[in-house]
């Protein structure tokens, strides 16, 4: 996908004047976080198991050439495959290799954002081979060319009724032409239209929420059902996955399990959580006969060992995005890219660069939400801190905002000067602005009185000058 | 590709400062792969067998599956009287399992049953399952010649047939059963677990259920 | 038996009594009422409390602005002006988050200056906490009448975990109604650059913000930190809202008949 986090402040603009999407954001700001907090209410241990969930992480990333290889080694003694993709081409080019080798016209996929992550559908197109998303909202967004705008709810930012513009569009010529008004009618249509497809997929595509190095196991959580679907009719089933979803062991999986669900949409377990290992076993009257996974680096190697790891743990659980008041006021379209929210704006610099991105990690008040609702803890705020150290480094910090700086900092380093000024800054707001008590406009202060008021200090001085002339009350 | 497996191994030790893992490094992984450590334990995961059987129900009715308790002998009854109930065909698809095959179908005269795999016009699948677990009301469906996945997910109806001995306390005691049976390396070609009929809210976040999977799912509870 | 030594060998300590006041650039230039009120508190505490003539800024600016260069130099300067105290205390969570939670790992590679700025982070604290989980105040002889309604700011809850202080001194001041809004924890979309940098999702923010304020009932709103009271008041203001605003500080001191924030001298208009 084309990044456009570049154009993050135009994609504000845009957002913010559009009245569909900030009516769904309205609705996910409330939705989500209350029920994740239920759902964490409801669990005594929670708070016992997001330590051991971060703790795992680190162990596995710790030893990730290690698990990565057991994992191999199980997958390969079961009948199935493993490709190592060190870059996106190089996942396109072996997933458009494997499609070839059985004759594929169509792949079934379900919702994977490392395919958004490497653009695999725009790749497939273009050599002929259709895929077809069949989560729901990915097969919304889909149809109607858009990038999904949640890591776990890629349609969120639509109303029901664009989704029934879009299905009335593109269902019309499968007979289906009753612009519909109910939401269980739309998903019952979308339903129909996409069993039959999956009926004639030749290769399933899934991502995996953790890879298992203990049995060689691929994981999937869903509630649709659909990736089970692409994992058990066509005749080939390729998992696709970054490194860093390998986990140990199945005790492992049921830890990350109970936070990953809870976090992402308060449920005690999502609906379906998937364990497949290897191809279809001798007798058995369904299942793929070949089984693929190809794993993925993409930039992730280079991150293990910086100070920026810790994005690593990520399980994409979505609740970093759903607890975000940034995300919240622009929705996930403005970030640009495949990944929104704290845990986009962390990750994005890193895989599209830190120039394109430049935005993102700055575009934050630090206000913590996001690190204290992450199942694996990821100190969000300070890695986002990070990303702008880098950029004050490499002098990619808007000149304005450096000078400005530049110039505080030159002062705030001086305390009699400081003093000075402030005692000049101070005497001359609180002249101005006595009748009134607050300014609708100021000078350099743009940002602020475009919006809002600008409270003046009252008469007598600053703090250090009353205090020192010997006042005990202002 | 031995090429870029070798450079996404090598990329990851060089980030880690390290060559591969040896000595006492490799030792304790290795040891942790064989005795996997459990996470905190789950309280409501560790209770008595009948109180085990009560919370499966409770979490499974809570994730909007129903739930039957009751005899071996009348489960075959109310399959036909929950099919009748909620004016399905008597027209079912079921797994070709030892398990289903110890009822006494053949009492009910109205049910009409094929044996085999899922297709996607099924309306009504019976399968058993390998486990149950009461944490959180879930079902463990183990693939196999007895229990094609199919059916667990092409129907639009799924009912399901689990004995309360097979219903354990949390994830981990299902690991367990499946390393016993099946042998530590050696899963199942798939694992389904399956926590109520198939759901979306895709839409303006509202819960809509039968996405892609059932949308209705009838468990019973077999007494021993 | 070990725990119970650690018990006593704590009760030995005294309160720490010589206190200096972080007074924080915006208290000093735009509120300064909220300094005398903090002195007030921590004086009515039993405290001895100075105001070192040498402090300027925590260094916020710079350092949410990755220039970590500038932000050591003004620690360091932090450092020797807060040498020696018991303990420093500001009347915001942000800046006494800053204190106690950032410097240590501004100096990660120098092992002299890391002790120092731990030792520094050891004794700093936000006002309200400090009163109430280290003095031990559970009450103040305040009266303000009316319906108030408190705003979590994010440093001081989630950093800090200021949450429960205010409102149990808040809970003794006669005649004060504490009325919750719905989302008292979402941040207020200041974030001190934040706001004049990314101004249309500032205002977005702060705009939920004001509605829910005004969806309370509430005639005040409190908060702990006055860059997020700036930026609410100014919000509510534009709008015209009645809303009066203060520093939670002030309330407790019995300095709540003070004009509030941006409102003019009682009698100038
Ligand atoms: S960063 Fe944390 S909260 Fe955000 S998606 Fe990843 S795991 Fe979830």
């Amino acid at each position: 996908m084309q990044s456009t986090a570049h154009a993050f402040k135009d994609n504000v603009g845009t957002a913010l004047a559009d009245p569909n999407l900030q009516d769904s954001l309205a609705k996910l700001k409330v939705g989500f976080s209350e029920r994740r907090r239920q759902a964490a209410e409801r669990l005594p241990e929670f708070e016992a198991l997001r330590d051991r969930a971060r703790d795992i992480k680190n162990h596995t990333l710790a030893n990730l050439d290690f698990y990565l290889e057991e994992f191999e080694r199980k997958v390969l003694a079961l009948g199935g495959h493993v490709h190592w993709a060190p870059t996106a081409a190089d996942a396109r080019r072996i997933i458009a290799d494997l499609c070839r080798s059985v004759g594929a016209k169509t792949v079934a996929k379900s919702k994977s954002m490392v395919a958004e992550e490497i653009a695999l559908n725009e790749h497939l197109e273009a050599l002929g081979i259709a895929p077809i998303e069949t989560d729901l909202g990915e097969y919304i967004i889909q149809l109607r060319h858009e990038p999904p705008s949640h890591i776990i709810a890629p349609a969120v930012h639509l109303t029901k009724d664009q989704v029934a513009d879009t299905f009335l569009e593109h269902h019309r010529k499968l007979g289906f032409d009753k612009r519909l008004t109910e939401r269980n009618d739309l998903v019952a249509e979308a339903r129909y239209v996409l069993r039959q497809k999956f009926l004639d997929a030749d290769v399933g595509l899934t991502g995996a929420n953790f890879l298992v190095a203990e049995t060689g196991s691929s994981m999937l959580v869903t509630n649709e059902g659909n990736a089970d679907l692409s994992n058990t009719l066509p005749k080939m089933h390729i998992v696709l996955a970054s490194i860093e979803k390998v986990i140990p062991t199945l005790e492992d999986a049921a830890v990350l399990l109970r936070v990953l669900a809870r976090s992402a949409t308060g449920q005690e377990s999502s609906a379906y959580t998937t364990l497949n290992t290897g191809p279809k076993r001798p007798g058995d009257l369904d299942g793929p006969e070949q089984y693929h996974v190809v794993l993925l680096d993409n930039g992730r190697s280079g991150v293990l060992g910086t100070e920026m790891q810790d994005i690593l743990r990520c399980i994409r659980c979505g609740a970093c995005m759903n607890h975000c008041p940034v995300y919240g006021a622009v929705g996930g379209h403005a970030y640009g890219w495949v990944y929104p929210g704290p845990m986009g704006a962390v990750l994005t610099p890193q895989l599209v660069g830190v120039e394109e991105a430049s935005n993102l990690p700055n575009a934050s008040t630090f206000c913590g939400r996001c690190e204290s609702v992450c199942p694996v803890r990821i100190p969000l705020p300070k890695l986002m801190r990070h990303w702008r150290e880098r950029e004050f480094e490499r002098h990619l910090t808007p000149k304005a905002v450096r000078q400005g700086l530049a110039l505080w900092s030159f002062v705030a380093r001086r305390p009699g000067l400081y003093r000075g000024l402030t005692t000049i800054a101070n005497r001359v707001l609180s002249l101005f602005g006595r009748v009134e008590g607050r300014y609708h406009s100021l000078p350099l202060a743009g940002g602020w009185t475009r919006f809002r008021d600008f409270p003046a200090p009252p008469p007598g001085g600053t703090f250090h000058a009353q205090w020192k002339a010997g006042r005990k009350r202002p | 590709m031995s090429a870029d497996r070798s450079q996404i191994l090598n990329g990851i030790r060089r980030s880690l400062q390290r060559g591969e893992l040896a000595g006492d490094g490799l030792k304790d992984v290795q040891s942790r792969l064989a005795q996997p450590p459990r996470g905190p334990t789950v309280a409501r995961a560790q209770l008595a067998p009948a109180d085990k059987v009560a919370l499966f129900c409770q979490w499974a009715e809570f994730n909007n599956a129903s739930v039957a308790r009751v005899s071996a002998a009348d489960v075959p009854g109310e399959v036909t009287g929950f099919l009748a109930r909620n004016n399905l065909p008597a027209n079912v698809a079921m797994a070709p399992s030892p398990l289903l095959e110890g009822y006494d179908w053949a009492s009910q005269k109205m049910l009409s049953i094929r044996r085999g795999r899922g297709e996607g016009d099924d309306q009504v699948s019976i399968t058993g399952a390998f486990a149950g677990i009461a944490e959180t009301g879930t079902l463990v469906m183990a693939s196999g010649p007895d229990h094609p996945v199919s059916l667990n997910l092409l129907p639009d109806t799924h009912v399901v047939v689990l004995r309360e001995a097979d219903i354990v306390g949390g994830y981990e005691d299902v690991w367990g059963r499946l390393r016993e049976r099946y042998g530590k390396d050696r899963m199942p070609r798939t694992v389904n677990t399956i926590t109520g009929p198939s759901r979306t809210g895709d839409i303006e976040q509202t819960i809509e259920l039968g996405a892609h999977g059932p949308r209705r799912m009838h468990i019973l509870v077999v007494r021993e | 038996m070990v725990p119970s030594v650690s018990n006593s060998s704590e009760n030995l300590h005294p309160p720490p009594r010589r206190v200096a006041l972080f007074v924080t650039c915006l208290v000093d230039l735009f509120r300064p009422a909220v300094g005398f009120a903090a002195i007030k508190l921590l004086e009515e505490a039993g405290c001895t409390v100075e105001v070192p003539p040498l402090q300027v800024c925590c260094g916020q600016p710079a350092y949410n602005t990755g220039d970590r260069a500038t932000t050591r130099a003004i620690a360091m300067q932090v450092m020797d002006a807060f040498e020696g105290y018991d303990a420093v205390v500001a009347p915001s969570g942000s800046c006494g988050g800053m204190l106690s939670h950032h410097y240590p790992g501004l100096f990660d590679d120098d092992p002299a200056l890391k002790a120092r700025a731990e030792n520094l982070a050891g004794r700093s604290y936000e006002l309200i906490s400090f009163l109430v989980d280290v003095l031990g105040v559970k009450k103040v002889a305040a009266h303000y009448d009316g319906a108030v309604t408190y705003h979590d700011s994010c440093s001081g809850l989630r950093e800090l975990g200021v949450k429960e202080q205010p409102r149990q001194l808040l809970g003794s001041v006669q005649g004060l109604e504490l009325r919750e809004m719905k989302t008292p924890e979402v941040c207020c979309g200041f974030g001190g650059t934040f706001c004049v940098k990314y101004p249309e999702i500032s205002n977005a923010m702060v705009g939920e913000k004001s509605a829910d304020i005004t969806a309370s009932g509430a005639g005040t709103l409190l908060a702990g930190d006055l860059g997020c009271l700036m930026n609410m008041a100014g919000k509510l203001q534009r709008e015209g809202s009645a809303v009066r605003v203060r520093h939670v500080a002030e309330v407790l001191a019995g300095m709540g008949d003070l004009p509030a924030i941006g409102e003019p001298e009682t009698g100038a208009r």
